[in-house]
């Protein structure tokens, strides 16, 4: 996948995009994944107006939704009217709720380290690729030690160092969009390295442009439509490991809602109450592929070299 | 052929103080993260409770007292020679490969490694193995029958494994094997000297669990890369030369399609080590994931830094082993200086 990308195809600019959409709508699987993605960014936002509806918040406890073992009381770990999910085991708290704002967390943490990692990963790769040298050769280097490295291990110690009063979610943003960076950078050098021969940038450079002035107004336009493919298919792994880190009760906090601390919780009750551990489990699920389909979709109406090999 | 086998010396030698030199690095970014930065590691080390006589002695203890740069040097002359804490009748010496002391566990840290390492490596090695077999089978079947019924089962079950969590997979594989079938047990470890066989049948779930997740972006990444390597030159030239149909795929075909498989391997080595820690949690097994998770919880900063440092190591020798074999793999790939 990378090889097509890097192999500098570049498209157009608005045409590029607008065609791109067009494409899109054409392609069933990734125009449903963009519908998945939609209605999962909506309900995060309106979590609040949702949980309206059945009057429940992801904090009460309801402990009389339980039975004397802790475990939810009635059919499929307590679904009715009012906790269409069913109830949290031991807590009662109800688990439509909890997995409606686990969307916020999910979405917020995973957009949010990937815009981080887009930025870095863009601005190194920019600049390697452009002014190249012994810059590039250590960049290269780092690029590739962190991409063999044992992330998640560094990920888990270096939530033991930081302040307790360090701002969590913040943190776990910090770290996780931390790792993400090299990706981004390897393809965008790859593109710029590309692109740097190509005469539009002689011809800026001949015309007195500065290096700054052909990255920002020159480059990055070009590689625009690659970073965006990127970014896709960089939120669902994003995503992923904040729930991992959540699962391993290192991520986000209680009692902040998170899709991973959930599923972390439903070990000890996967026998008892399989529901409690399906519903957060399925829209962690749904959400990433979605994301991956809607990346491969993009990146096959962007790179028509990889559609002919998919197909 | 005598100037082949300097060139390879040339490259194996290359490739080592390549390596040597990214483990230093790596040594000292994680030293200055992991005890520069927190302005009390001697309180971090110190676990819970900690006791101010406790704390004096963890300072003195670990050297907190002495210049970072003295502290440093200590540490890596620790990894390779081994060093003394403290001094007279309470000094304990730990000896090299030494990543620290826990002061809480009251054990070397390369000591509680050693003892939660055969539970990993169980389950990463296994887990590999299945993974590079059903991946690059997989991969390899998909593309023969490219377009087939087969072709979009194997693509169609790789996508779901690309995007499921390992942790909901393997929850789900306990829930059928484990509780609703009974065929294998739903977690646990069992050491492979007291009852292979049990060890074998704990282990199944866990392999698997990952093998699904990784394998299939193998299967994925195999099937690209036979389909390209296939309408090659060279296999028009190996099949005009009348070879059997198995020859070509398999020594044509396969051997260039697995190239960039080795590589993204190579890469995938730190992802297996995380995946080890996800499963050990998900299958109640005491394993180098779980002594990690236990040391940042009691805020056990030793144990925290030097299994780091150790897993960081790891993994360049590892990526290491990958290159050399990469290097037999591809006669392309010869001295790159």
């Amino acid at each position: 996948m990378t090889t097509t990308l890097e192999a500098g195809e570049v498209s157009g600019r608005k045409t590029g995009f607008r065609q791109v959409v067009v494409q899109l709508r054409h392609d069933r699987w990734a125009f449903t994944s963009a519908i998945v993605i939609a209605v999962f960014v909506l309900a995060a936002v309106f979590a609040p107006v949702l949980t309206l509806v059945t009057g429940q918040d992801p904090y009460t406890y309801h402990l009389s939704a339980l039975n004397n073992s802790g475990a939810p009381a009635g059919f499929g770990g307590g679904i009715s009217a009012t906790h269409w999910f069913g109830v949290e085991p031991l807590t009662g708290r109800d688990l439509f709720s909890i997995v409606l704002y686990g969307a916020r967390t999910s979405l917020g943490v995973g957009i949010s380290a990937t815009i981080l990692s887009v930025a870095v990963g863009v601005l190194v790769g920019l600049t390697a690729g452009f002014f190249g040298g012994w810059y590039d050769r250590i960049v290269s280097r780092i690029i590739d030690v962190m991409f063999g490295f044992p992330s998640l291990v560094f990920m888990i110690s270096l939530t033991a160092i930081v302040a307790a009063t360090f701002p969590r979610p913040v943190l776990i943003v910090l770290v996780i969009g931390f790792f993400g960076w090299p990706a981004v950078a390897r393809v965008v050098r790859g593109q710029t390295l590309s692109l740097r021969e190509r005469n539009f940038v002689t011809a800026s450079t001949a015309m007195g442009a500065g290096s700054w002035h052909v990255l920002i107004r020159q480059l990055l336009p070009n590689v625009s439509a690659t970073i965006i493919v990127y970014a896709t298919i960089l939120i669902p792994s994003m995503i992923g490991v904040e729930a991992a880190l959540s699962f391993l009760g290192v991520g986000v906090p209680p009692p902040t809602p998170s899709w991973g601390r959930s599923i972390g919780d439903a070990i000890a009750w996967v026998q008892t109450d399989p529901l409690y551990l399906v519903f957060p489990g399925g829209a962690l699920f749904l959400i990433t592929l979605a994301f991956n389909g809607l990346g491969d979709g993009l990146r096959d109406a962007l790179d028509p070299r990889s559609r002919g090999k998919l197909s | 052929m005598k100037s082949s086998v300097a060139r390879m010396i040339g490259f194996v030698a290359y490739r080592l103080l390549g390596m040597l030199i990214v483990l230093l690095i790596i040594a000292a970014i994680t030293y200055i993260i992991f005890y520069l930065l927190p302005t009390n590691p001697a309180r971090l080390s110190c676990g819970k409770p900690c006791t101010p006589e406790n704390l004096q002695r963890v300072k003195e203890f670990m050297g907190y007292n002495s210049p970072w740069y003295t502290q440093f040097w200590d540490f890596l002359r620790g990894i390779v020679v081994g060093r003394t804490y403290g001094s007279g009748a309470d000094a304990i010496v730990c000896p090299g490969p030494c990543f620290g002391y826990s002061f809480r566990l009251n054990d070397t840290v390369t000591n509680l490694i050693l003892s939660r390492f055969p539970v990993t490596a169980s389950i990463a090695v296994g887990a590999a193995i299945v993974w590079l077999l059903f991946g690059v089978a997989g991969g390899v079947i998909a593309a023969l029958k490219r377009g087939t019924a087969i072709d979009r089962g194997v693509m169609g079950v790789a996508i779901a494994g690309v995007s499921a969590p390992s942790y909901l997979v393997g929850l789900l594989a306990i829930l059928l094997f484990g509780f609703t079938l009974g065929w294998l047990p739903t977690g646990g470890y069992v050491p492979f000297a007291q009852n292979p066989l049990e060890w074998f049948t704990h282990l199944i779930l866990p392999w698997c669990t990952l093998a699904f997740i990784s394998g299939a972006i193998y299967a994925r990444l195999t099937r690209g890369q036979m389909i390209e390597a296939m309408s090659e030159d060279y296999i028009r030239t190996a099949r005009a030369k009348g070879l059997r149909e198995s020859s070509v795929v398999f020594r044509h075909g396969l051997r260039n399609a697995l190239i960039p498989v080795v590589t993204i391997f190579g890469l995938d080595l730190g992802a297996l080590l995380g995946g080890a820690v996800i499963a050990e949690k998900i299958f109640s097994m005491q394993g180098l994931g779980a002594l990690l998770l236990d040391a940042v919880s009691s805020l056990d900063l030793p144990v925290v830094v030097g299994f780091t440092m150790f897993s960081a190591f790891l993994i360049v020798f590892a990526n290491f082993v990958v290159d050399l074999i990469y290097g037999v793999l591809d006669p392309r790939v010869k001295v790159r200086t």
